[in-house]
């Protein structure tokens, strides 16, 4: 009891100080594969410093919402990273990291996001925040259809469950699994606002989604924003390597929760490469073709839950 | 327990079935020829993999059949003819792609649908194995009914076969004659295809199957 307390306190100091490192990883990879040297790796650490230092600039008709939505935002997307079993499942939290909590988490985050990027009234916010809701109406659908498949197959939608059911072999492989995976990391990188679907290292683009919400913030609440967003992308990178992935993590009674914390650390390098090697490798797209792009995840996650009462047993 | 011969037999299958949803996708020409490819290789590895699980040699020379011709032959003969031709390398779908992918879906659970109540007695493996072998089949229909260009009418095709091939390896029993003269009753049927695209170029100056229709008197 008193473990997994401790493990639950690491894990979350564990994730924030992580996510930080997993942008500047991604960036660092991109910058050298597009031949040039790159920022340091710490240089997602100086930026977020720097900007908490600075002082915070509102509109005048901003309301209390604009001003609150940053601390519910980072809140909401903290506390989903954390439920995330990233080195063991002996969390005391586990009972509760339920997906279908984690999906409602990301869903209250990106809602208030939305509703602060119209409060200012600029019109960058409201487009934004328009195209932020498209997306969202095709991810979280195709999202909720990968939990569908996992939890039929594995008969739970706890994660610390998940993770150590398909750590103990007993699945092989499936081609629903296999379905999922590849739906999971379509809406992973459309809910990340990574190429093909957004560009994450703009700020001066009219096909721009994310940056357009947020570009009134600025100072601490720009640094929350931010901070948030990078949580966000190391919690899919947990989510995807906790369900699919989970092996060398610890679970209550076996394994031991350095290795896992070794293994999480290897997988995450080699998550952000793949990221910045798929992100080089392709074009953006435009904003009309994200519904193709996001329906085929959905599809995808379809046919995965369809299979799944084809193959063996299910 | 892991069966890795159900295992792997299974995931390859599936992945001739996403490539014929990648068929469906893509919007250009060389693309669309890569993403064949990948999936003749997919098939010669399904075929080359039942092969080895059932210990049936014959099956090896299907896999190399399939390797030599639909993995490297007939992409780099439409590579050409492609260049050749100097058409646009943009295919222009007759349906929405979201709509086409739909329709595949669709499909594919039909075919499942139907292929369930016959199959009660089967294995799993021949079960599903039939299942996506008739999605195959389907899914390149759709890409001939979906597409209006003459290339990727002809990829359609092609991946129809490919389905058609899936079934004869999962299914064991399939004489290897049989396969063969499929096989190159298909290269037959590219060769043909292929001096067709070049005569309706030349007499019509399009590949685009819709300009075409008019002279048939079927559009206004």
């Amino acid at each position: 009891m008193i473990a997994s307390v401790i493990h639950q306190i690491v894990q979350m100091a564990l994730v924030l100080a992580l996510a930080p490192l997993l942008t500047g990883w991604v960036r660092l990879v991109k910058a050298r594969l597009l031949g040039r040297r790159g920022p340091s790796l710490l240089q997602p650490y100086r930026d977020l410093a720097r900007l908490l230092r600075k002082e915070v600039v509102l509109a005048n008709n901003a309301s209390w919402l604009f001003r609150s939505v940053p601390y519910v935002m980072f809140t909401a997307i903290w506390l989903a990273a954390g439920l995330v079993p990233v080195f063991t499942t002996d969390l005391a939290l586990a009972p509760t990291a339920d997906l279908i909590a984690l999906i409602a988490l990301l869903g209250t985050a990106r809602f208030f996001l939305a509703l602060a990027g119209m409060d200012t009234g600029t019109s960058f916010g409201g487009i934004g925040s328009s195209r932020e809701m498209m997306i969202a109406a095709l991810a979280e659908p195709a999202m909720l259809m990968v939990v569908f498949s996992v939890a039929v197959l594995v008969r739970t939608t706890s994660l610390a469950e998940i993770a150590t059911y398909m750590m103990g072999g007993t699945v092989g492989l499936r081609v629903s699994l296999a379905l999922a995976l590849i739906a999971l990391v379509m809406v992973a990188i459309a809910e990340n606002a990574r190429i093909p679907i957004d560009n994450p290292a703009t700020h001066l683009e009219l096909t721009m989604v994310h940056e357009a919400m947020v570009l009134e913030y600025s100072g601490r609440h720009l640094a929350l924003i931010e901070g948030a967003a990078m949580l966000k992308l190391l919690l899919y990178a947990a989510l995807i390597v906790c369900v699919f992935l989970p092996w060398g993590m610890a679970t209550p009674t076996q394994g031991n929760p350095l290795i896992g914390l070794l293994s999480f650390l290897a997988k995450l390098a080699a998550a952000g490469t793949a990221l910045a090697v798929f992100e080089t490798s392709i074009a953006k797209m435009r904003v009309f073709r994200v519904g193709e792009f996001l329906g085929g995840a959905l599809l995808l996650s379809l046919l995965g839950a369809i299979f799944l009462y084809v193959s063996r047993g299910v | 327990m892991i069966d890795i011969g159900y295992d792997a037999a299974h995931l390859l299958g599936a992945l001739v079935l996403l490539t014929s949803f990648a068929l469906l996708y893509q919007r250009r020409l060389f693309s669309l020829l890569n993403v064949f490819t990948v999936q003749a290789l997919a098939l010669s590895g399904a075929a080359a993999w039942q092969g080895y699980a059932h210990d049936e040699p014959h099956l090896y020379i299907t896999a190399i059949l399939t390797l030599a011709l639909k993995a490297i032959a007939i992409p780099v003969a439409l590579h050409r003819i492609i260049q050749r031709l100097h058409i646009e390398r943009t295919v222009e779908p007759a349906l929405g792609i979201g709509l086409t992918m739909v329709a595949g879906v669709s499909l594919v659970t039909l075919s499942i649908l139907l292929v369930l109540p016959v199959t009660e007695n089967a294995t799993a493996l021949t079960r599903e194995d039939l299942a996506l072998s008739l999605s195959v089949v389907l899914l390149g229909l759709l890409m001939m009914i979906s597409r209006r260009n003459a290339v990727s009418q002809v990829v359609g095709f092609m991946s129809i076969e490919n389905g058609l091939i899936l079934a004869a390896v999962g299914v064991a029993g399939m004489p290897l004659v049989v396969e063969m003269s499929i096989a190159f009753s298909v290269m037959v049927a590219f060769i043909i295809f292929g001096i067709f695209l070049f005569q309706i170029r030349e007499r019509f100056e399009t590949l685009d199957m819709r300009k075409i229709e008019s002279f048939r008197g079927e559009s206004d």
